[in-house]
């Protein structure tokens, strides 16, 4: 479905990532780890065209994302929660989550994905009205996820939905990304909690520094030494 | 008390304009975060467009319309001058472009001394401006129609911002410009929307200006739009609302300070005012200090 193949990206004269090629499958969670720095947020923004790659391929549904604008890409149903959640602090829940269906036309169909999202995210629901600015951390992290879902993805990039949240509720969002995937979503995980990601993903690239190292089903590498030692020790 | 009543219109008249010509300046800060000084030149070429359409075509267009024509070209003008000197510097230091809109504001005033001259057109009224009487007292129909309208396309734009999409849209992008491209939200259009809405805004400003001083000269805008600016800076620059305040505010203490100290020591109160602000609450009545959530 999302095809990566032999991705380079330059910010400046840093080559930050160096010729990485991946693959996610349609139905799979696909996930990216490795530590602050090896890039991958870096990939993520370049599959979202909010940054130019400097060479290699990123295809999806056998279309080439470099044709499309960065604003356009939504249109194809690939939806991407930035890092750091990036809610628009000053509008509301719900006009939050109307923002996610921005380009969308489709009133009824609007509607069904917004109960949709309120059905999985009940915290939302009773917040309609609410600041988003003034949500807790974990309630915008959901409602980010919930925005990029109100544009009817047929693939999501998730950017380090666990960060900065408290065990309890990093749990929540693993489980509640996992019903999404079972919902019939695509998921593309990029994590720095390795041990939480590898346990609800299909498949999983360790990446550093640029690099993919090490790839294979999650299962496997959550036996791995290397990465036992490297990004499961905590 | 009849003075103080009588200075209070005064002042909301003033006010009504300084409030208009303040929402383009706070409108282009909350988006692209630029204090655009080319702005007090919008409000005159908004005048001048009214002048030639009011007395340079061989048949009499009604007032309406007018202004209504005034306000489309200068909404043109608006999204040229991003499209042609900002856009290119969106990426650039902040005091790039805002030495560039400088450029700008000094560019377009010697524009229209180039193709209007430097002799000032006297604005002939446009409206009937017999005086009506309220409560006893007389009130210029030009006063009445500058608050009017004034406050009517605040309302217009208060609407378009809090309930059509394109205006929420805009808020969006104001907040964080890379979550909106996200969302499918195409940030150059919505930054043109918005330099023509405030261009268009500013124009209306300045033809209340010209109609109420009955003079309309190239540098005529920049008196006004630092005003305006302040008026923006006072009431919370990014802030809609804010701007009408400070708009409002600046316009009654003007008024004011020449009806009970002395108009020599208008510019000094307001300009004195912007630093008194920016010394003790720079974030302005109804602006934010917001602290970054992680």
């Amino acid at each position: 479905m999302l095809k990566v193949d032999n991705l380079h990206v330059h910010y400046g004269v840093i080559h930050a990532i160096k010729g990485v090629s991946f693959e996610v499958n349609e139905g799979e969670i696909v996930t990216l780890i490795g530590s602050n720095g090896a890039g991958k947020t870096t990939i993520l923004k370049a599959i979202s065209q909010l940054l130019e790659k400097s060479d290699g391929d990123i295809t999806f549904l056998d279309k080439s994302l470099s044709d499309y604008k960065a604003h356009d890409v939504v249109h194809i149903g690939v939806s991407h929660v930035p890092e750091g959640r990036h809610v628009f602090p000053d509008l509301t829940v719900l006009e939050n989550l109307e923002m996610g269906a921005y380009y969308r036309k489709d009133k009824t169909k609007i509607r069904e994905d917004l109960y949709k999202v309120f059905y999985r995210f009940p915290r939302l629901k009773e917040r309609v009205s609410q600041i988003a600015g003034t949500l807790s951390g974990g309630e915008q992290q959901m409602l980010a996820i919930g925005r990029a879902l109100m544009s009817h993805p047929k693939i999501l990039l998730l950017d380090e939905p666990s960060m900065g949240l408290a065990p309890i509720l990093v749990k929540e969002i693993f489980d509640i990304i996992k019903e999404i995937n079972a919902a019939g979503t695509t998921i593309l995980l990029v994590e720095q909690n390795a041990n939480q990601a590898l346990h609800i993903s299909d498949k999983a690239y360790v990446l550093e520094t640029g690099n993919i190292t090490l790839s294979g089903p999650s299962k496997e590498l959550l036996n791995d030494e290397k990465v036992k030692a490297a990004y499961l020790s905590a | 008390m009849e003075l103080f009543i009588r200075q209070l219109i005064n002042g909301l008249n003033t006010g009504s304009i300084y409030a208009l010509v303040a929402i383009g300046y706070t409108m282009v800060y909350g988006i692209i975060k630029l204090i655009n000084f080319a702005h007090g030149e919008i409000m005159m070429f908004g005048a001048y467009f009214a002048f030639l359409f009011a007395f340079s075509l061989s048949f009499q267009l009604p007032f309406i319309l007018v202004i209504v024509l005034s306000m489309f070209f200068a909404a043109l003008l608006g999204i040229l001058i991003e499209r042609v000197a900002y856009k290119k510097l969106r990426k650039a230091p902040r005091i790039s472009a805002l030495i560039t809109a400088i450029g700008m504001s000094l560019f377009l005033q010697h524009l229209a001394q180039l193709i209007f001259g430097a002799t000032p057109y006297v604005m002939k009224q446009l409206v009937d401006t017999t005086p009506v009487t309220i409560f006893n007292f007389d009130i210029s129909r030009l006063t009445l129609l500058t608050i009017g309208l004034s406050i009517f396309f605040m309302i217009l734009l208060s609407l378009f911002v809090y309930k059509t999409k394109p205006g929420k849209a805009m808020r969006a992008v104001s907040q964080d410009k890379e979550a909106a491209v996200l969302m499918g939200i195409n940030v150059d259009n919505i930054i043109s929307l918005t330099f023509a809405i405030g261009s268009a805004l500013g124009a209306l400003g300045g033809i209340f200006y010209a109609m109420t001083y009955s003079q309309i000269y190239p540098t005529m805008g920049v008196l006004p739009g630092l005003k305006a600016f302040i008026a923006a800076v006072f009431g919370g620059i990014g802030s809609i609302g804010g701007a009408m305040i400070g708009g409002y505010l600046i316009g009654i203490i003007e008024t004011m300070t020449k009806a009970y100290i002395s108009s020599k020591w208008v510019d000094v109160i307001v300009f004195g005012l912007l630093i008194v602000i920016l010394l003790f609450k720079p974030s302005g009545i109804l602006g934010k200090n917001r602290k970054e959530k992680v």
